[in-house]
């Protein structure tokens, strides 16, 4: 059968994502919900098909159940093709032994074969840790413009936060000649946001290399990437101007979804030119009731709302009850917030319960100790009982 | 007992009655009728076969389904995507009625002989598109299968109103459920049987009727067959007790739109268990401005509200600006009222928009009708 294909996209789903806690818990990363109606993986895999690759592997491994429920067949994404499409690649076992991925390298190693039925000249590794909208088609050209073996796309980011991240150090036009992983007194501002492309022959020969080499910790940005550049390799920067945000712990998380809510927000998702398709469950338009009052808020299908929201971000299926308060939330699929409750500056987890008068987070205004103060987080399908309440900054992954 | 449901062929007639609502199928069929904020009338009984195992429907147009074609597409939303079977649009089709359109259901029925045949199903269930309903048809047809009945007709014992019964087959029944007379669109007020048009009978008896009557010249279903027939076929009557509202002009298209600002009718009709499937558009979650004001309302995907919105149902992408107030409406998908401008009592088709600064309104028992893409 003829199967090729210029460009695959690899996208590494197998993260736990520890730092968001009991958000993740029970799934992985690119799973965990985002600005009412998606989840994160949504936006990698949507740029994929909006860019014109329509053949990605997507890698799992650690809570993969909700994730391979959520992509199924791609049909959401138009990704589920006769050639191509979207394929789930989990760990597997070998006539030699079975191994788990272990790191982000090697995970792209133990599958070099996927990659090889659709001989590709070209790569794009991609993770699902971020949100933004970008065209991997341009970057695309970038790479073939400059005959680079690899590319890298870079954000400028504030000095002050350059520490956080792997930082390039580049050429007026692109070449980059050196990089630091998470510099404590970082000397430029281009990050690496994660994204990059490889031309098909060169990633494999780093790859190869890189697993015969004992001491490696198997991972880009550790070893394949100082490795290019010791050698000498055409590895270019990419600039990315436009949104993009971590979302890795609860305050990125909650801001990114804040952010939703400005007037003028810097991600539209309204935008019909560049989609970001999700996989939702069939749902009727959501019903504000009689007693609400509601503003500054973004409401999903399948919702019952009678209740005070305000500033928050409501999934499908959340029912917030008569004389309930929610505001500056962020309330995942299936939330139910009941009578007299009050949620605020907090994230509730999916299908979970916050009972009569039970009161989760609190305004920074009404803490006198900043340090104390924090977004309130509650974990996946658990429930708060009546009366009860859970302070700033704490997480509770168990029903109190 | 459960019956295989996948031995039982389904038919909708998507234009069924859509001479009652001029308006909204000007340029679509009943079936493609948008309802509920984001479904399409034809949602409610495909999703009711889905859901009840059914994997063979044919829906049978007479004209004006491109709408029909663009929504259903590969029939995917419903999982009627199979590779035997699924869903097949039967377009006007036939040799020997001479101008391919029919007059009546048995004439529509016989242009597709051959398709019913082939589908080899033990029953058929057939319907119209003109009811916003969740049908179990599972329930039906093992009624159906137990009672012994020829053919069972579902319908629903109701006071109805005049205007509700002009259009419509009533039936009187014996005491055991058999139907024993059949009136047509005889307007009388009262507590009346009404017919809901939607049957299972044999397919072979199906085919023998529509074979014999076509060729004597006959084209009705309910003339010909329901009153003709009532007295040597066993007809019986099966009382639908759900949530059902039918949709027989723009003023019950209004009501029954509005029936769905109860979350426990939305939930009779709509729920997990059960859900109405439809065509997604990928729209992103409806966002409520700064000064919004939002009360009573269906809301769908996509809204971005900025204004006061009460009473009302807003499909997928209506726009509603600054100091605008929307009351007692129904904005069809990407309607978008400017800022500034009062709307009360109206229905507006899909992409209408409404400038700003502007006043639109009518009286609460006739809703205005402002057809699809005008501008005002």
């Amino acid at each position: 059968m003829y199967n090729k294909k210029e460009c695959v996209a690899m996208l590494l789903a197998g993260g736990q994502g520890s730092r968001l806690y009991a958000l993740t818990k029970k799934v992985a990363k690119p799973a965990v919900p985002y600005g009412g109606k998606y989840r994160i993986i949504d936006f990698p895999l949507s740029n994929c098909v909006n860019s014109g690759i329509d053949t990605v592997g997507v890698l799992t491994q650690y809570q993969p159940l909700v994730l391979n429920d959520y992509i199924g067949n791609g049909q959401a994404w138009n990704l589920d093709r006769i050639h191509g499409g979207v394929h789930i690649l989990p760990p597997y076992q070998t006539a030699s032994g079975a191994q788990w991925y272990e790191g982000t390298a090697n995970a792209i190693y133990q599958n070099l074969s996927f990659i090889e039925r659709y001989d590709p000249e070209y790569v794009v590794i991609l993770s699902g840790d971020h949100i933004y909208k970008m065209d991997y088609s341009k970057m695309l050209q970038f790479h073939k413009e400059k005959g680079a073996e690899c590319t890298i796309a870079v954000i400028d980011v504030p000095i002050h936060e350059a520490s956080r991240f792997g930082i390039m150090f580049a050429h007026e036009d692109g070449a980059v000649y050196d990089f630091v992983e998470k510099p404590k007194e970082p000397k430029s501002t281009l990050a690496s946001m994660g994204i990059y492309i490889f031309s098909y022959k060169t990633l494999k020969k780093y790859l190869t290399e890189n697993e015969l080499d004992e001491t490696a910790t198997k991972d880009f940005g550790k070893n394949i990437i100082p490795a290019l550049l010791q050698n000498g390799e055409k590895v270019f920067a990419y600039r990315f101007s436009g949104y993009w945000k971590d979302v890795g712990t609860i305050d990125s998380l909650w801001d990114a979804n804040m952010e939703l809510l400005a007037a003028n927000v810097d991600l539209d998702l309204y935008d019909t030119s560049w989609r970001i398709y999700s996989n939702n469950d069939t749902a009727a338009p959501h019903i504000i009731g009689e007693k609400a009052k509601i503003q500054s808020s973004m409401v999903t299908n399948g919702c019952y709302i009678n209740g005070k929201v305000e500033s928050s971000v409501i999934s499908g299926g959340v029912t917030i009850e008569e004389g309930a308060l929610v505001q500056y939330s962020v309330l995942f699929p299936g939330a139910v917030v009941k009578k007299g409750a009050v949620v605020e500056y907090a994230i509730v987890g999916e299908d979970s319960v916050i009972c009569e008068n039970a009161h989760v987070g609190a305004a920074p205004e009404t803490i006198e100790n900043k340090d104390e103060w924090g977004i309130a987080v509650v974990g996946q399908d658990i429930s708060v009982s009546e009366g009860a309440s859970v302070a700033p900054k704490q997480i509770i992954s168990e029903s109190i | 007992m459960s019956y295989n449901m996948t031995n039982v062929l389904g038919i909708l007639f998507a234009n069924a009655h859509e001479d009652s609502v001029p308006e909204l199928t000007a340029k679509r069929t009943m079936a493609s009728i948008p309802f509920g904020g984001r479904f399409r009338m034809v949602d409610f009984l495909l999703s009711g076969m889905s859901n009840s195992g059914m994997s063979r429907v044919g829906i049978i147009t007479r004209a004006n389904y491109q709408s029909l074609l663009d929504h259903i597409g590969m029939a995917r939303p419903w999982d009627l995507a199979r590779n035997t079977g699924g869903l097949t649009l039967l377009a006007p089709f036939g040799r020997n009625i001479d101008t391919g359109l029919f007059r009546g259901k048995l004439e529509a029925l016989y242009s597709c002989l051959s398709y019913i045949r082939h589908s080899e199903c033990e029953y058929t269930v057939l319907s119209d598109c003109d009811l916003v309903i969740n049908p179990n048809f599972h329930n039906l047809v093992e009624s159906h299968i137990a009672s012994g009945a020829d053919i069972t007709a579902v319908c629903h014992t109701d006071d109805y109103t005049e205007e509700a019964t002009r259009e419509s087959t009533c039936f009187k029944l014996d005491e055991s459920g058999r139907v024993v007379e059949v009136s047509i669109n005889r307007a009388v007020a009262g507590r009346r049987t009404m017919d809901l048009n939607i049957y299972v009978l044999k397919t072979s008896l199906l085919i023998s009727l529509v074979d014999d009557l076509v060729s004597l010249g006959k084209f009705s279903l309910s003339r010909d067959v329901l009153q003709g027939r009532c007295a040597d076929l066993n007809i019986r009557a099966y009382e639908f007790d759900g949530f059902c509202m039918r949709i027989s002009g723009l003023e019950s298209y209004y009501r029954a739109n509005m029936a769905l600002l109860s979350y426990d009718n939305l939930s009779k009709l709509v729920n997990s268990e059960r859900p109405i499937y439809t065509k997604d558009r990928a729209d992103a979650p409806a966002k409520y401005g700064f000064d919004s004001a939002v009360k009573n309302s269906l809301v769908a995907d996509g809204c971005v509200i900025e204004g006061v919105v009460e009473n009302s149902i807003l499909f997928r992408g209506v726009k509603v600006g600054k100091g605008s107030v929307v009351k007692n409406a129904i904005l069809m998908q990407d309607t978008v009222v400017g800022k500034n401008s009062t709307v009360s009592n109206i229905i507006t088709d899909k992409n209408v928009k409404i400038k700003d600064g502007l006043t639109v309104s009518s009286s609460e028992s006739c809703p205005l009708y402002i057809a699809k893409g005008r501008e005002l």
